[in-house]
């Protein structure tokens, strides 16, 4: 166990507790960079598809995870962002970036609004009210026909940065470094907002409303504050998920891709930024070892190529069914007991992460 | 002028009356205790001055201010900091995190510069850190600095509200039964703290407490409360002798002679 001599406070607010941390991290960026270079096209594909799904969790996770506040409805944030970015770019021809930035900024408008209604709401009846949201992207998306194109969908187009052009499918390492980019930038964002103020008062809304109120934090604000940089930042995600896909109309932003994000972040951990890549990784594996399970499993029958329809909702149903009961605090909290058990080992006590009982605490003043 | 004001306040909730009438002032530099029966309403009076509910008549002021046009997060930047009976802390953070949020009403930096953490913010997080370390340090919450709070003994999460509400550096301060639940022992020096939040820190005490021994040794003056009406208040000798704070606790046929 690593033990920390403190000698000034820069230490604990600074990015990485120590050198060795920070070497980590830029270990990984680095490999993260040199990634096209060692992966074929296909898998760089997936990389990519794991880092915009990443930034869309982290997105939620800020809401969620942080803010309390759970949310079945970001597809439809994903969905603004990615039809205000293609709209802004295809119709107006604005120049990438400042399409993509203010493809965020509609998003977290979007989010902002609805957050108005929603700061009246808690846990189940906000999930319930942002599940209508879910549904109703679809068919707002259908009626805005002129702009979105409807039913037939809009096409994502090429993006130019400094002249060199970046195609998903003619370039894809390019892209891929372009998604990265931006997830390396969003996490360093979210890290900020969790050592400054904002943070915090996130996480005195999540705990305790009441105190919260008492130390002089405002739900209100902090929630409507959440909510932006939350669906800001889903936006963008969504912007990338357009160019990713390259066509999309109003089929793709589901509710079902509501629920896979939140799944996500709880597989993941709820609460960490780890999460919302630990369970991109996931969402984003399972369905390829589902379809090369059922080839393998289809092959030893005999039988061909069997579609088989839920069969992957199924499992991530169970999947988070089994987290839920054995490991709620998801991959990452599962990560920190196995390094705090090595680290200590062989002093390791069975009671260790049990956590203790909560005293009673002051009835709720809503 | 004194510090806090309550001038008739009135609180009903549907066809109870919680609180009838009551005035009161508190001093600067004073210890004031509140106590009462179970039911009285004395958590109730914290709650109007700390505006988590509405009076029906009456005003509660501030230096002079009315705390009724305030919203219920405005309070805690006038200096008015509270701990709850039950305690009311964030669980899922460290202790250092918890007496960090205290710091709220002091943060200057808006929401982009937190985003890019630019040096003001540094700063600010720095002198922030130093302020609550001053309280970690005369509270002696040392070893639990960076404990999660979920894990704390009682008696710790105790001391780490009170922590919590002086790391905003208020003028005021309100514990809502401080004592409750603690040993003897944990009681005894919470009775120092007391007295140092109000000698060391200069900051003045309104507090609603059971523990008879503790109100007669800290505070220079108890109102009782019974049934939401103010029965006596004076110095604590004054009080406790007083025959309609006996009958309130024991009842009109073991009034002493």
């Amino acid at each position: 166990m690593r033990v920390h001599f403190n000698t000034t406070y820069d230490r604990d607010i600074r990015l990485f507790p120590d050198t060795r941390d920070a070497v980590r991290y830029g270990l990984l960026v680095a490999v993260a960079i040199a990634l096209p270079f060692l992966l074929d096209d296909f898998l760089i594909g997936e990389a990519t598809n794991v880092l915009i799904w990443a930034i869309a969790g982290m997105g939620l996770m800020l809401l969620t995870g942080h803010a309390g506040q759970p949310s079945l409805g970001h597809a439809a944030f994903l969905a603004a962002g990615c039809y205000a970015h293609a709209i802004l770019m295809g119709r107006f021809g604005l120049p990438f970036a400042a399409s993509f930035v203010l493809a965020g900024a509609v998003a977290g408008s979007v989010g902002v609004l609805v957050a108005i209604p929603a700061l009246r709401l808690h846990g189940i009846y906000l999930a319930i009210a942002t599940l209508a949201l879910s549904i109703l992207t679809e068919d707002i998306i259908v009626l805005a026909e002129p702009w979105t194109g409807g039913v037939a969908g809009m096409t994502a187009p090429d993006i130019s940065i400094l002249g060199m052009r970046i195609d998903r499918l003619g370039s894809p390492d390019s892209f891929y470094w372009l998604c990265l980019a931006v997830a390396v930038l969003v996490t360093l964002g979210y890290r900020n907002i969790l050592r400054a103020p904002l943070g915090r008062a996130l996480l005195a809304v999540r705990d305790s409303e009441v105190s919260a109120r008492a130390m002089g934090v405002s739900p209100a604000r902090t929630k409507t504050v959440a909510f932006g940089l939350s669906c800001m930042t889903t936006g963008w995600a969504g912007a990338l998920m357009g160019h990713f896909f390259y066509t999309f109309n109003h089929e793709v932003f589901t509710l079902v891709i509501s629920i896979q994000l939140l799944l996500m972040i709880v597989i993941g951990g709820l609460g960490s930024i780890h999460g919302a890549y630990y369970g991109a990784v996931v969402v984003a594996i399972v369905p390829q070892a589902i379809n090369v399970a059922r080839d393998g499993i289809a092959g030893l029958f005999g039988g061909g190529g069997v579609a088989i329809p839920g069969l992957e909702i199924g499992i991530f149903g169970l999947i988070l069914i089994f987290f839920i009961l054995f490991e709620p605090l998801g991959v990452h909290g599962r990560m920190v007991k196995w390094r705090i058990y090595f680290e200590l080992f062989p002093f390791c006590r069975r009671d260790m992460f049990r956590r203790q009982k909560s005293y009673l605490r002051t009835e709720r003043m809503r | 002028m004194s510090l806090l004001e309550v001038e008739s306040a009135t609180v009903r909730f549907g066809g109870l009356t919680a609180l009838r009438e009551v005035s009161f002032a508190v001093e600067e530099g004073e210890i004031f205790a509140v106590v009462g029966p179970n039911g009285a309403g004395k958590s109730t009076l914290f709650n109007v001055i700390s505006r988590f509910c509405e009076p029906a008549s009456g005003d509660a002021r501030f230096e002079g201010e009315s705390l009724l046009r305030r919203s219920p997060s405005a309070i805690a930047g006038l200096g008015i900091a509270r701990t709850f009976q039950n305690i009311e802390l964030f669980d899922r953070t460290t202790v250092l995190q918890n007496l960090l949020i205290g710091r709220h009403t002091r943060r200057r930096a808006s929401i982009l510069p937190q985003i890019v953490f630019a040096p003001a913010v540094r700063r600010e997080e720095v002198a922030h850190r130093s302020a609550v370390e001053r309280v970690i340090d005369f509270l002696d919450l040392h070893p639990y600095r960076d404990h999660a709070v979920a894990g704390l003994p009682y008696g710790v999460r105790k001391v780490v509200e009170i922590g919590r509400a002086l790391a905003m550096g208020p003028r005021l301060i309100l514990l809502d039964e401080p004592a409750s639940g603690l040993s003897v022992e944990e009681a005894g020096d919470m009775r120092f703290w007391i007295e140092d939040i109000r000698t060391q820190l200069g900051v003045t005490v309104l507090m609603v407490e059971h523990n008879m021994s503790l109100v007669s040794a800290v505070s220079d003056r108890v109102m009782v409360l019974a049934d939401g009406r103010v029965i006596a208040l004076g110095a604590p000798r004054e009080v406790q002798s007083d025959a309609r704070v006996v009958e309130a606790y024991l009842g009109a046929d073991t009034a002493m002679p």
